[in-house]
């Protein structure tokens, strides 16, 4: 014997009108048969038999309005060897589910986002007596590149002009000679495609390096990047990995106008899944790029188009790998912590001189890893200096420096001596214009008068 | 409908969408797996949308009634290691590519004996191992992901082919033809399986398409493109196996435009006033994929006593399916932390 229930057409209906029966008693249905037809203000839908058997009895009238969800509406009797669902079922399964406690915070060091297991990390270790040699921003990029390349048959790179152009920005310059047009792939101006194309490859096993001419035009491919790449893991229960690289150049060129000079490590540095890494110097500009290429998840990597041409002393050592998820004190400093990253953490060193010369010792923050925030490196110099300034180039609303206060204020509120500053781009379009722009961007001039703030000063 | 027409200047055989039993080339045995498989979908679907009514199943739920002739007419073409991808009308392709049923229905339910730890639900499930590759949820999206993964083949070249499917509505989308150009370019092994249900949620493809002939999207990228009755379980064979063939030799993407028809709503609160009941009525009676195979295994002279053996395996199975999926207990809250991240190695 079974019992039909009333049944729900969406998640949110809780009664119906019960339309129309199909059948009567003594009828015999079998598994699929429509029975009976219901509808609310929205819709229509058929009720079906469950299983085999003779209609003993119809317990609701046709016509009948505001018959509860899970009312029996019919009973059917016959040889039920099937393990229907029974009619107590629901009551018991569709209780809302225990809410999961939000667990305690392990140490005062974690914050509240998921992150992942707590290990040391710590910048690889400079062999005594290692040669230093100089180079580009764009030459490690590159060099970071190919070693993986040539570590690992699955690296391979695509995106618009990076083979026979070498390069829009030179980053990929001769790879197309070593690795050739297999592993060094041309694509069409199309990047809402080859972002999803990698990604795909990515899901069959592959390590696509994606490059973007720029990150703004990335916002084409946005969906692909947190949808698909971000999510898979988590949604297909750790089936689907996705190890992918988007790279390109992030942030304010020169006069390039709004649409072209935009940062994007706020958008990205909110999605679960994702790693957003945005190095400063040429040293972790490979040993970063060399990790995110290893790395098992996908992983946003911004560079910065100002910075390309840098030059900066690189140990010459085989293998340089730099961890994810680790800041760097570029500066120690005992007044006021100073937070930055990408090209701010330049900005931010010049600032701390101009304030040394004016008595206020800055300690200067390299965050280099936006996602996971290595939080714990800035609440411990906080602690120390009591003050904080957060820059960078992007909007200051919801910002990174607005999540870096948050959590100053999470895990050192009672070591503020000041209000928490901000320096960032101003709330607008970047304009065109050389003064407004000039005006528009954060400068070191904004960061010393932010830190004086702070300082009293 | 439509005559077949053939959108390329390759030449050969137009595929015969006429909905009366013909002879095709399945031998007995293959006729038997056609039913059992295609019963065991729409007897699976029947109960996932009785599940819904109760209350067990949340959210979004799109079955796939009135198309199993597709997922399970392509599976018998499909070689190992091939990788088949979809949108969110998923479990028929799960079920055809040999996902348990258990694990399908209890991922409707959010349940720990999910295929996704009941975290991914009726749009997002997955298995590397039945070479299914989701069940996703932006329309469009798993074709973009599915040239991919005949990039990867390619790059491997391991000999495999991609099947991407999408729907009529997708195929409005524009990264389906940044993928067609990028898969013909690069002459990647994909086929392109359009299943043209008529319906893009309550918008018919006429109020929709400027060209409805959606095989003939391929064409300004000269990939060729065929019209097959989705309805028919070995026409899709047929088709499909062409198709495989021209993907796999290196001649790059090939399109399949599967007429077909979806019984149910779009999803499971679906008004349904975008067409009439007579028209799904008269689909049901005229077209059923079941019912026409049927008409097949008569002609083989299949019994009716093998047609209820059947049946009956079916049913127990789907009943299964739905006991698991009711009584596996919901996953731990501890699994709401896991599988964000993969840790890196040292």
């Amino acid at each position: 014997m079974t019992d039909i229930l009333m049944p729900a057409l969406s998640p949110t209906m809780e009664e119906g009108t019960l339309a129309k029966w199909h059948v009567k008693v003594g009828d015999t249905v079998k598994a699929g048969d429509v029975i009976a037809e219901i509808e609310t203000d929205k819709a229509t839908m058929e009720v079906e038999a469950v299983d085999e058997g003779t209609v003993e009895a119809l317990l609701i009238d046709a016509g009948t309005e505001e018959v509860k969800v899970n009312t029996p509406i019919a009973r059917l009797s016959g040889d039920d060897e099937a393990p229907a669902p029974k009619a107590d079922a629901p009551k018991v399964e569709s209780k809302a589910p225990e809410t999961p406690k939000a667990p305690e915070p392990a140490d005062e060091g974690e914050g509240p986002a998921p992150v992942l297991p707590k290990k040391t990390l710590k910048d690889p270790e400079v062999p005594d007596g290692a040669k230093m040699v100089t180079i580009t921003v764009r030459d490690a990029l590159r060099d970071a590149m190919a070693e993986e390349m040539r570590r690992d048959d699955k690296v391979f790179l695509m995106g618009e002009e990076v083979a026979q152009y070498q390069g829009a920005y030179k980053v990929s310059r001769e790879l197309l000679q070593e690795f050739g047009d297999r592993r060094v792939i041309d694509t069409p101006i199309t990047e809402h495609g080859f972002a999803g194309l990698g990604v795909g490859a990515a899901m069959a096993g592959l390590k696509p390096i994606v490059e973007f001419m720029t990150w703004n035009f990335a916002m084409q491919a946005i969906d692909q990047i947190i949808n698909s790449a971000a999510k898979t893991l988590y949604m297909s229960g750790g089936q689907i990995k996705s190890s992918i690289v988007f790279r390109g150049p992030n942030g304010a060129a020169s006069r390039v106008g709004a649409q072209h000079s935009q940062d994007y490590s706020a958008w990205y540095g909110q999605v679960p899944g994702l790693k957003v890494v945005a190095p400063y110097d040429a040293a972790d500009a490979k040993g970063l790029l060399k990790a995110a290429i290893r790395d098992p998840n996908p992983v946003v990597f911004l560079e910065h188009e100002m910075m390309y041409g840098v030059e900066f002393d690189i140990p010459d050592v085989e293998d340089w790998v730099v961890p994810i998820g680790k800041a760097k004190v570029r500066r120690e400093g005992a007044d006021v912590t100073i937070t930055a990253h990408s090209r701010m953490v330049g900005l931010a060193l010049k600032a701390a001189e101009e304030l040394a010369a004016e008595g206020i010792d800055a300690e200067v923050i390299d965050l280099r890893t936006i996602r996971p925030l290595d939080h714990e490196t800035i609440v411990e110099s906080v602690k120390k200096t009591n003050r904080i300034v957060c820059t960078e180039e992007g909007w200051g609303p919801m910002g990174v420096g607005a999540e870096i206060v948050a959590r100053v204020i999470e895990h050192a509120f009672d070591y503020l001596d000041a209000p928490p500053a901000r320096v960032h781009q101003e709330d607008v379009p970047l304009p065109y214009a050389a003064n407004l722009e000039a005006l528009s961007l954060p400068s070191v001039d904004k960061i010393v008068k932010a830190a004086k703030a702070v300082c009293y000063k | 409908m439509a005559r077949a027409t053939k959108a390329s200047t390759k030449t050969g055989k137009g595929p015969d969408t006429g909905v009366k039993a013909r002879s095709g080339g399945a031998g007995r045995e293959q006729l038997l797996k056609y039913y059992r498989d295609m019963l065991l979908i729409r007897r699976f679907e029947e109960r996932a949308g009785q599940l819904y009514g109760m209350g067990l199943i949340g959210g979004f739920c799109h079955l796939y009634i009135g198309q199993e002739a597709i997922a399970v007419g392509m599976e018998s073409i499909r070689k190992p290691g091939d990788q088949i991808i979809t949108g969110y009308r998923d479990h028929g392709h799960m079920l055809a590519a040999g996902m348990e049923s258990r694990e399908v229905m209890a991922e409707l339910t959010g349940r720990a004996g999910g295929s996704s730890k009941g975290k991914g639900g009726s749009m997002h499930m997955f298995s590397t191992e039945a070479g299914f590759y989701g069940g996703h949820g932006i329309v469009g999206a798993q074709v973009s992901l599915g040239t991919g993964l005949a990039l990867a083949n390619k790059y491997q070249d391991n000999g495999n082919v991609a099947f991407a499917y999408f729907g009529d509505g997708a195929a409005n989308q524009g990264q389906v033809y940044e993928s067609f150009n990028m898969a013909q370019l690069w002459k990647l092994p994909v086929v392109y399986l359009i299943e043209n249900n008529q319906y893009a949620m309550g918008t018919s493809l006429e109020r929709a398409a400027s060209e409805t002939h959606l095989f003939k999207r391929g064409v300004s990228f000269r990939i060729p493109g065929e019209e097959v009755d989705g309805m028919d379980v070995e026409a899709v064979a047929e088709a499909g196996a062409r198709a495989a063939e021209h993907a796999r030799s290196g001649e790059g993407p090939y399109i399949l435009e599967m007429k077909t028809y979806r019984y149910r709503g779009h999803s499971m609160s679906d008004p349904a006033k975008y067409r009439t009941k007579e028209e799904v009525d008269e689909v049901k009676k005229t077209r059923d994929p079941i019912d026409h195979l049927r008409e097949k295994l008569d002609v083989a002279k299949v019994t009716e006593d093998e047609l209820k053996a059947i049946d009956a395996e079916v049913k127990k199975i789907v009943a299964d399916a739905a006991e698991f999926a009711r009584t596996s207990p919901e996953p731990q809250p501890a699994e709401l932390y896991t599988d964000v991240y993969l840790e890196a190695a040292e």
